[in-house]
């Protein structure tokens, strides 16, 4: 009799304390994201999003930290997409399942997705800056400082780097999802098995390099350390090309926090600019969430 | 004097060191309907599909012997499979029609071979779905999709597209084992007139079927051709026990 109560005591302690830890998850994210949401609902507005920052950046607006991540993801996927669609297509229509060259791959993508992402900013900075950025001023421009150095291009390669292993496996599992009766189909009409995979088996999963790649430009969009010594700047007073410097959300965020004059005065835009960076890649996370359910229904069907 | 468009000497077939065709010999007759009967699993799709190629994709799969067409054994060295399988077409078990038009679906064989000029591709779109006996349940949508066909528009959609390609053979896969009666009947009537113009090869499962269309019956079983001859004879009288155990039923 008292064993079972003891029993039940247990049972129901253990249920409680379980429904608590969940619970308190909940309480943290709505907690941060309402601290967040109406400290800087203020500055979601057209022209805080278009002006440049004035007054020792505690007025103004975030323009060009905006301007430099959007330039930062384009780059990166540019680079990024076709670069591990193509390694996806090698694993998935040509490599055979078990051969030792496609293990490795797999085993490289699976290094790259969980190597810290600082130490890619230190591999960007070794190879593309001290490396090739060097060698490239001292074959062209006479040793000249002009692509040694930290800027927008080299910023965005390391970050096509970080992306490429999400990339690559949504792309595989894309790639998957095309039937093996379309690839035959198309082989026994006399296709070749790069027209196959151009006009039948890419088209067929178009979608999941759209989610691949949304997935890549939201990861690339958030992350810091990567582009910190290779790339973002403090503040710019003019916009950036290839080869400069550029401001960026998420550095621009440690920038009002850590390392502005009054830090105080730069609290509303700090909520600002986190809102900002938030919202953009919540609704890219959404809306890569959305394709890839629409695949999978696909996949089903 | 009928032809013969394909046939085989001594083809053996290993799955990876296991032999799955043993000593197959066979002479298959232009434009006629030729059909493999046997139990599952004794080789009569492996061998279809070794007439194409379509082996080539799947690993460790080897094959000796002579598989000719036309008097050419189809696997020397300098063979281009690519052309082959022009020459030699395909209609699977499972229709799977591509996720584009009805349109795109039959102008995919001839665009991918280089034809681009649009009237000639619309001709040869009609004339194939015609071929295929769908044209008049399409005709007015050619634009839509393919996978909303039905099952058996599907399944003709399929051999139309494989007629796009104007092959000289046409190799079938159970074409209609997943269709209902009435699908399947109409595909039995296309496969009949298709023999004016095209030599078929028939697997199929349904033993009325082969002896409702075909001139030309092979009984496969393990792996091995048991009887070969005139449909009417291996159907009423066979010369080996194994096919009248197998036509009558009494295995299987």
């Amino acid at each position: 009799m008292i064993n079972s109560i003891r029993k039940n005591i247990k049972g129901i302690a253990i249920e409680g304390i379980t429904l608590i830890s969940a619970i308190i998850i909940i309480v943290i994210v709505i907690v941060m994201l309402l601290v967040i949401f109406i400290g800087g609902k203020d500055h979601l507005t057209w022209e805080f999003l278009t002006s440049f920052p004035t007054e020792g950046m505690t007025k103004g607006g975030i323009f060009p930290a905006l301007y430099g991540t959007a330039l930062l993801v384009i780059i990166m996927s540019i680079a990024a997409v076709p670069f591990g669609t193509i390694t996806a297509i090698y694993l998935t229509e040509y490599a055979k399942e078990n051969s030792i060259i496609a293990k490795t791959i797999r085993f490289a993508v699976r290094t790259l997705a969980v190597i810290p992402s600082i130490i890619y900013g230190l591999f960007g900075l070794g190879f593309f800056i001290k490396f090739v950025g060097a060698h490239i001023d001292g074959a062209f421009f006479g040793g000249e400082l002009r692509w040694g150095q930290p800027n927008l291009l080299w910023a965005s390669l390391t970050m096509s780097l970080l992306t490429l292993p999400v990339v690559i496996v949504s792309v595989e599992e894309a790639l998957k999802t095309v039937p093996q009766d379309l690839r035959a189909a198309s082989l026994a009409l006399g296709a070749t098995k790069w027209q196959t995979i151009r006009k039948v088996v890419l088209p067929g999963s178009i979608s999941g390099i759209m989610t691949g790649t949304i997935l890549a430009v939201s990861r690339g969009a958030g992350e810091v350390a990567p582009i910190l010594f290779t790339g973002a700047a403090y503040y710019l007073a003019t916009l950036p090309g290839l080869s400069d410097q550029f401001m960026v959300l998420g550095y621009h965020i440690y920038v009002l926090t850590t390392q502005s004059a009054n830090v105080d005065q730069t609290l509303p835009i700090q909520f600002g600019t986190t809102c900002v960076l938030l919202l953009l890649t919540f609704t890219l996370n959404m809306s890569a969430v959305i394709l890839r359910y629409r695949i999978r229904k696909k996949k089903n069907r | 004097m009928i032809l013969d468009k394909i046939h085989t000497e001594k083809m053996f077939l290993y799955y990876s060191e296991k032999v799955a065709l043993k000593d197959i010999s066979i002479k298959i007759p232009e434009k006629r309907v030729t059909a493999f009967i046997g139990p599952s699993g004794c080789g009569k799709s492996t061998f279809l599909r070794s007439l194409n190629r379509m082996n080539d994709l799947i690993d460790g799969v080897k094959i000796e012997g002579k598989v000719m067409i036309d008097n050419i054994n189809i696997y020397d060295k300098n063979i281009d499979v690519v052309n082959l399988r022009k020459k030699v077409g395909m209609v699977f078990q499972k229709s799977n029609p591509f996720a584009k038009s009805i349109y795109e679906n039959i102008a995919y064989g001839p665009k991918i071979n280089g034809i681009n000029d649009k009237k000639q591709l619309e001709e040869i779109v009609e004339t194939a779905l015609k071929n295929a006996a769908i044209w008049d349940e399409v005709k007015d949508r050619l634009g839509d999709s393919a996978l909303g066909l039905s099952g058996g528009q599907q399944q003709r959609l399929c051999i139309a597209r494989t007629l796009a390609v104007n092959p000289e053979i046409v190799l079938m896969d159970e074409p209609a084992s997943a269709l209902d009666p009435l699908s399947t009947s109409k595909i039995e009537e296309l496969i009949v007139q298709l023999k004016e113009h095209y030599t078929i090869v028939i697997v199929t499962h349904n033993m009325q079927q082969a002896a409702r269309i075909s001139d030309n019956t092979a009984f496969f079983y393990l792996g091995e051709l048991i009887e070969y001859d005139k449909t009417k004879t291996i159907f009423t009288n066979p010369s080996k026990k194994q096919t009248e155990d197998y036509i009558t039923g009494r295995f299987g």
